[in-house]
């Protein structure tokens, strides 16, 4: 299990500055740097040239803009790394204080997505496998064909569509309702978030669900017609036992391997159904960044979110050992 | 497979007389591969249904000239009119046989100061086929006949946008990109995806631990932020076929990945074959083993993941373009067109402008379904 753990660590760490260096050639594709391109906004606001070599220095001396690449890359690394991000230009605001917040609440919507589409996922699948053929199976295929093909996105523009026309607001709720949208946290708040992500979790996980409803499905149609399910059947057992204790355990086994896998569709489909509902994750931040050319935000936006993934995976992957141990003791 | 598809069981179990003649067939006669897969393929009655579907879309985006009632930049002085559909009843209760329109009437609200137009009722224009309208060159050919079209009045099937275009001929003209995207993304992945799925499988060792730690590096990457990335550097002065160019190449950045995983695991387990270590003992050379045993039994699987990912690659034109950062104006693509519906404010005064989701919803699905009745016919496990 040590080994295990410590293959696996290294191999997160491999993969994070891999995806690092990916990031920061992202940031050095535009021609000219980032003092270039702060010395041409402080151009256009007319200051003196002794003020712009003022702002421009620090900027260049922070981010080794005068060294080679190598040097640059791992001052940006390093500042990345111990969550010192700087300040934003355009924005005119520490990233820290810009991102925190949307960061963690991006974080938080992702993994309650998890959570829902993997129990709902796995609950429909199994009860659809268990009732094949019924009325019931049906229709849950029917939705789980047309949820995989709806994209996260549009699913948030017809719920848009929808209340817009039905109901006659002018938007879809939000995170929070008024009164807490600039409260500080509290247990209140706390009620009040959860009341209202279930719209965003059911959008971003509708293509998720309908993914694991049709894999788990099969897996367990599969199981099914295992001999050991009628020898527990014949020993007398409870259906419910059948189903959950020798049917479940067996055929949900990769769905959770899959876990990894579904969480970069989660984050992205957070990231782009919050642009379209304008909610206060890191998704319309990220877009300004790239708009404004903010290069600089914007990778350090994808970092994080790319960090947090493959910390997530790496998590995920314990996890799995932990619960299986076929693959705690392969090789 | 280790999971094998639910679709399957469903087809095995409901297949009547047509799978007695098929098996009649079997035994009666030899069946190429080919042609095996070709019967297993029609079994499927939804994927046949996808595939004349997506036969359809594409003959149609095709043809865009000749299928669009409108030109896609002609611009009517109707801006954000309703949908006008042809009819069959007319304003006295009257049935007609041919449908007809009728021409509308400019007007504002006064309390709202929003366009209202007034159906003008005294006269009937009939819809025809074949059709003289604008002017286009398709294939070197001048014409101005479209498929159908009234003169007269104008048929906007979904409205018009917010310059006064017809939205339904520009959603037509819209499949040509939003469809070819997918299909030339996949092919660049298909072919990334072989190339270095078969190398890593084939040669294995260290070669095979880099390739894979790059692609775990590429597929840890959450696609729409490094997409929305890629394409923000896009230089916005560039032509329209440029930028299309670029897009698709952005798109299957991250594609090919998972197909070259597959590519690999499909090539480790063919290396391991008798029939390969056969070849090999029969003095068969790498290149042509290669060849001759790899590259047909990859290329079958290698197109069902290809075809089921399309989809993926249409839908990620369309959210590049529906926010801005994709295909732009004056290009026409379904995101394109969805940006129009981005706000709410818009949505409530003109909900046509939502339209070009279903269109993406049917595409999508088509696909859906093509690629998992292609994936049950390359299937060996499948029976008849």
């Amino acid at each position: 299990m040590q080994q295990f753990i410590i293959r696996r660590l290294l191999n997160m760490l491999l993969v994070l500055l891999l995806s690092s260096i990916i990031s920061f050639v992202v940031v050095e594709l535009p021609p000219g740097d980032y003092s270039t391109v702060l010395r041409g906004q402080l151009e256009a606001e007319r200051l003196a040239p002794e003020q712009i070599e003022a702002q421009v220095k620090p900027v260049i001396e922070r981010f080794a803009l005068d060294k080679p690449v190598p040097v640059r890359f791992w001052r940006w690394f390093t500042s990345i790394v111990t969550f010192d991000f700087g300040y934003s230009m355009v924005m005119k605001q520490p990233i820290g204080d810009l991102l925190n917040e949307r960061l963690a609440l991006t974080m938080a919507v992702s993994f309650v997505t998890l959570v829902f589409v993997m129990v709902v996922g796995i609950a429909i699948g199994m009860f659809s496998a268990v009732k094949q053929y019924s009325g019931w199976d049906y229709l849950f295929t029917v939705i789980g064909f047309i949820g995989m093909a709806t994209p996260n996105f549009l699913l948030a523009l017809i719920i848009l569509f929808v209340s817009v026309m039905v109901f006659g607001s002018t938007s879809v709720g939000g995170l929070f309702s008024a009164e807490y949208l600039f409260a500080p946290w509290s247990w209140a708040k706390l009620v009040d978030f959860l009341k209202h992500i279930w719209v965003v979790v059911v959008i971003i996980g509708t293509a998720g669900t309908a993914g694991t409803i049709r894999v788990m499905r099969a897996q367990m149609l599969d199981v099914l017609s295992e001999p050991y399910m009628d020898t527990a059947r014949m020993k007398g057992l409870s259906s419910a036992k059948v189903y959950f204790k020798h049917g479940l355990r067996v055929a949900i086994n990769p769905i959770v391997s899959s876990i990894g896998l579904s969480f970069p569709g989660i984050i992205s489909g957070a990231t782009i159904v919050s642009l379209v509902l304008l909610l206060p994750l890191v998704g319309p931040l990220l877009l300004d960044a790239l708009m404004s050319e903010d290069m600089y935000l914007a990778s350090t936006i994808i970092v994080l979110l790319t960090f947090a993934l493959v910390i997530g995976n790496f998590l995920a992957d314990l996890t799995l050992a932990w619960l299986d141990p076929r693959i705690r003791l392969e090789n | 497979m280790s999971h094998s598809d639910p679709g399957t069981q469903t087809e095995t179990a409901t297949v009547g007389s047509s799978s007695e003649d098929l098996s009649d067939l079997l035994v009666s006669q030899q069946v190429s591969y080919r042609q095996l897969l070709y019967l297993r393929f029609l079994r499927n009655k939804l994927a046949v249904a996808g595939f004349w579907i997506l036969a359809i879309l594409y003959v149609v985006a095709l043809g865009a000239e000749f299928f669009a009632p409108y030109d896609k930049i002609t611009r009517f002085g109707d801006i954000l009119a309703p949908p006008r559909l042809p009819r069959f009843v007319d304003a006295d209760g009257r049935f007609h046989l041919r449908p007809f329109v009728y021409a509308h009437e400019k007007g504002r609200d006064p309390e709202t100061l929003r366009r209202t137009y007034v159906a003008d009722t005294t006269e009937r224009y009939p819809l025809g086929l074949f059709v003289r309208g604008d002017e286009y060159e398709f294939l070197f050919i001048k014409s101005n006949v479209h498929l159908f079209g009234v003169e007269g009045a104008e048929v906007f099937l979904l409205g018009t946008d917010n310059q006064g275009r017809d939205l339904f001929s520009r959603v037509i003209y819209g499949a040509r990109l939003s469809t070819t995207i997918g299909l030339c993304g996949v092919a660049i992945s298909l072919v990334l995806g072989i190339i270095i799925g078969m190398i890593s499988g084939y040669l294995g060792g260290i070669v095979d631990q880099a390739i894979q730690r790059g692609i775990e590096v590429l597929l840890s990457f959450p696609s729409i932020p490094l997409w929305l990335a890629l394409s923000a550097l896009l230089p916005l002065d560039w032509s329209p076929r440029r930028i299309f160019f670029f897009i698709t190449i952005i798109l299957s950045i991250l594609n090919w990945g998972s197909l070259a995983r597959i590519v690999r695991g499909l090539t480790l387990s063919v290396k391991n074959e008798e029939y390969v270590l056969s070849a090999r003992m029969g003095g068969g050379g790498r290149w042509w083993i290669i060849r001759r045993h790899f590259f047909p039994a990859n290329l079958s699987y290698a197109i069902v993941a290809a075809t089921l990912s399309v989809p993926e690659m249409i839908l990620g034109e369309t959210a590049l373009s529906f926010l801005g950062l994709g295909l732009r104006p004056p290009a026409v693509s379904w995101g394109v067109l969805l940006q129009a519906s981005q706000k709410v404010s818009v949505l409530g005064v003109a909900p046509w402008l939502v339209s070009p989701v279903a269109f993406v919803i049917v595409t999508v699905l088509a696909f859906n379904f093509v690629g998992d009745g292609l994936r049950d016919a390359v299937d060996p496990h499948s029976r008849f």
